[in-house]
């Protein structure tokens, strides 16, 4: 393992990205172009449109994207003890299952709050 | 070949952390941001701290920028304009903090010159112990306990999400 | 020759032959998609352009250069530009850690059918794929168009509660594995055909693979794009080949993922009861390269076939899934796999 080893990645996000972009450039020359006030225009399924969608969204979104960082971290943790396991035996059971307790208590308390229920 | 992609990080981290500050729009600054991060996670696999890397981009990038654009679009922005006050006060603070920032940046250069300047060509034993095998070896026999209270720590936080966005109701 | 020199042009090389042969296995996915389906709904499918429709693919992709693109007056105009390479990119970047094939000897090199194996491949995989929320909801954003907004909110929703099931299923397969490199994790699963992990990890596939689909938001999950609620989501706007590249980066996803399946639960490239020869050649670089495509494909091909044989479901239930099912089984699932493990260990069998 050593630095290099990130360069072909390197290269990837170039070719990939270099693909995109292309792709943007030429449908941008290649298509037709005919401006209309009416084809520009927001679509709501046909009728005239009322406001715009920069208004609130329900909070709901949003605490599932808090609950996903903590338990996001949580699934963290475990990569490095996962790939470590073999060698920490029971120790490591024991660790784990101490810090998976305290992980299914937060998720039981949401659950009983009702944070995951949807409406 | 190391110092060409660093001057090449450098310039586009550089470049992106100074246009998440001066973006009008709080959502380009998000994803300034985003790209902030993936650069330093470059930085990051040049050190050897390989695990540190993919932890950048799936904990900061993946998941506490999305939470940042959530509740940046929650703020109902219509017009990016309408932040933009002519506080005084937070501006001179700001500047305080930058010109405080920078001196000890300087009196950091000036006192370890050598040291300051990170090692960008690793042997191959940073990065074994930058790898998550090394990592979780050391996580978890030497700081078993801190790990357990960040646990803990992981916990209140659900709590607190909870009891916050799930005030009084049903 | 310098050694530097020989590596970047062995790389260079490499990525661009993986990258064209992905992108032409998604193009024809699309058409294959569209046959599947036809068979399915006992009807041809696509069968005007060239010799059984094969051509399709090609009228297809000059239609998606040569249409008008529109650009909404009232949309945020940058972002709604450049959303669509965010879809396509963070779908496409994974084939970097992929495993396609074995490594094989050409003029005394040792050149690896992998653009890089990291050793942090999995992470790898997990952080990139956490990026794809971003076009959507960035696209969905930009286009100031409710239906837009809704997919979008809907489809970051959706991503990141699978990512948290996924990451407690791929943790249980590390378990086994001991490693985060995707090279080692194939190289473990060679020999006989039950050394697939699918076989040590049934629940922990199950769990991957349901996540999987919800991350690549196609039928059960397209809740993102759910035509008869929201007209199409988050691409409600788009055209021309800005629309292409969020449907390409669909289709990137779908395959790569359906490779990555392939490559942690059955083996990836390597053949049941077949081991490596000493001097692997450029055929045995083709006969695993082949069989890493027939695995993959088989999962693509569940991909359409559930498509077009389930119904939606309806967003609470989305969640509920998610959030009640999958991640509690996930942590159980980890925990009774590393018992297990103990017990195996104590008990002088290597798992």
């Amino acid at each position: 393992m050593m630095p290099q080893d990130f360069v072909p990645v390197l290269l990837t996000f170039a070719v990939v990205g270099g693909f995109a972009g292309i792709a943007l450039v030429a449908t941008h020359f290649l298509g037709p172009k005919a401006y209309s006030p009416i084809k520009q225009d927001t679509y709501e399924c046909g009728v005239d449109y009322i406001g715009d969608s920069r208004s609130r969204f329900s909070v709901k979104f949003y605490l599932v994207a808090v609950l996903f960082v903590m338990f996001d971290l949580e699934v963290v943790f475990m990569y490095p003890w996962a790939v470590n396991f073999r060698t920490l035996g029971t120790f490591g059971l024991a660790t784990m299952g101490i810090f998976l307790v305290i992980l299914t208590v937060g998720l039981l308390y949401e659950w009983k709050k009702g944070a995951l229920e949807w409406d | 070949m190391q110092t060409i992609i660093f001057a090449l990080l450098a310039l586009v981290s550089l470049f992106s952390a100074i246009m998440v500050v001066t973006r009008k729009n709080p959502v380009f600054s998000i994803l300034y941001l985003v790209l902030t991060f993936f650069c330093f996670a470059g930085f990051y696999v040049m050190l050897g701290a390989t695990f540190l890397a993919a932890i950048q981009i799936l904990v900061y990038a993946g998941a506490i920028m999305v939470l940042f654009l959530f509740v940046v679009m929650m703020l109902n922005l219509r017009e990016p304009e309408e932040l933009e006050g002519k506080n005084t006060l937070w501006q001179t603070m700001g500047a305080v903090v930058a010109i405080g920032f920078g001196l000890l940046v300087l009196a950091f250069l000036g006192r370890s010159p050598g040291a300051g300047v990170p090692n960008f060509q690793p042997g191959e034993e940073a990065y074994v112990m930058g790898g998550a095998k090394a990592l979780g070896k050391l996580l978890f026999t030497e700081f078993v306990f801190p790990f357990e209270i960040a646990g803990v720590l992981l916990l209140a936080a659900v709590i607190g999400a909870v009891a916050l966005a799930k005030r009084k109701r049903v | 020759m310098p050694e530097i020199v020989a590596f970047l042009i062995e790389k260079t090389l490499v990525t661009i032959f993986v990258f064209i042969v992905v992108l032409t296995v998604v193009a024809f996915t699309t058409w294959i998609e569209r046959i599947v389906a036809g068979h399915i709904q006992m009807r041809y499918g696509p069968n005007r352009a060239g010799p059984k429709g094969l051509f399709q693919v090609a009228a297809d992709g000059v239609k998606f250069f040569m249409k008008e693109e529109f650009i909404p007056d009232r949309a945020n105009k940058v972002l709604f530009v450049i959303a669509p390479t965010f879809t396509f990119m963070a779908a496409g970047f994974i084939m970097a850690v992929i495993p396609f094939g074995d490594r094989i000897m050409i003029g005394g090199r040792e050149v690896l059918l992998q653009i890089a194996d990291l050793n942090i491949a999995v992470l790898y995989v997990l952080a990139i794929g956490s990026l794809g929320v971003y076009g959507i909801i960035a696209g969905g954003w930009a286009s100031n168009n409710k239906y837009s907004l809704m997919g979008g909110l809907r489809a970051s929703s959706q991503m990141i509660s699978y990512e948290i099931a996924m990451g407690l299923a791929i943790v249980a397969l590390l378990l086994d594995h001991g490693t985060l490199s995707l090279r080692q994790i194939v190289l473990n699963q060679q020999g006989a055909i039950w050394h697939w992990s699918v076989f040590s990890h049934p629940i922990g596939f199950i769990i991957f693979y349901v996540a999987a689909f919800a991350e690549s938001a196609r039928v059960p999950f397209d809740l993102p794009e759910a035509e008869n609620e929201i007209v199409a989501g988050y691409h409600t706007e788009y055209s021309a080949m800005k629309f292409g590249l969020f449907m390409f980066g669909e289709y990137v996803h779908m395959v790569l993922g359906s490779a990555l399946i392939a490559t942690l639960y059955f083996g990836g490239w390597s053949i049941p009861w077949v081991t490596a020869p000493e001097e692997p050649g450029l055929l045995w670089g083709l006969a695993t390269f082949a069989v890493l495509w027939i695995k993959t494909y088989f999962f693509v091909f569940v991909y359409m076939w559930v498509r077009w044989t389930l119904p939606r479901f309806r967003y609470d239930q989305l969640m509920n899934l998610g959030w009640k099912r999958l991640i509690p089984i996930g942590v159980v699932n980890i925990f009774i796999t590393a018992a297990l493990l103990v017990v195996f260990q104590h008990l002088g069998i290597a798992g």
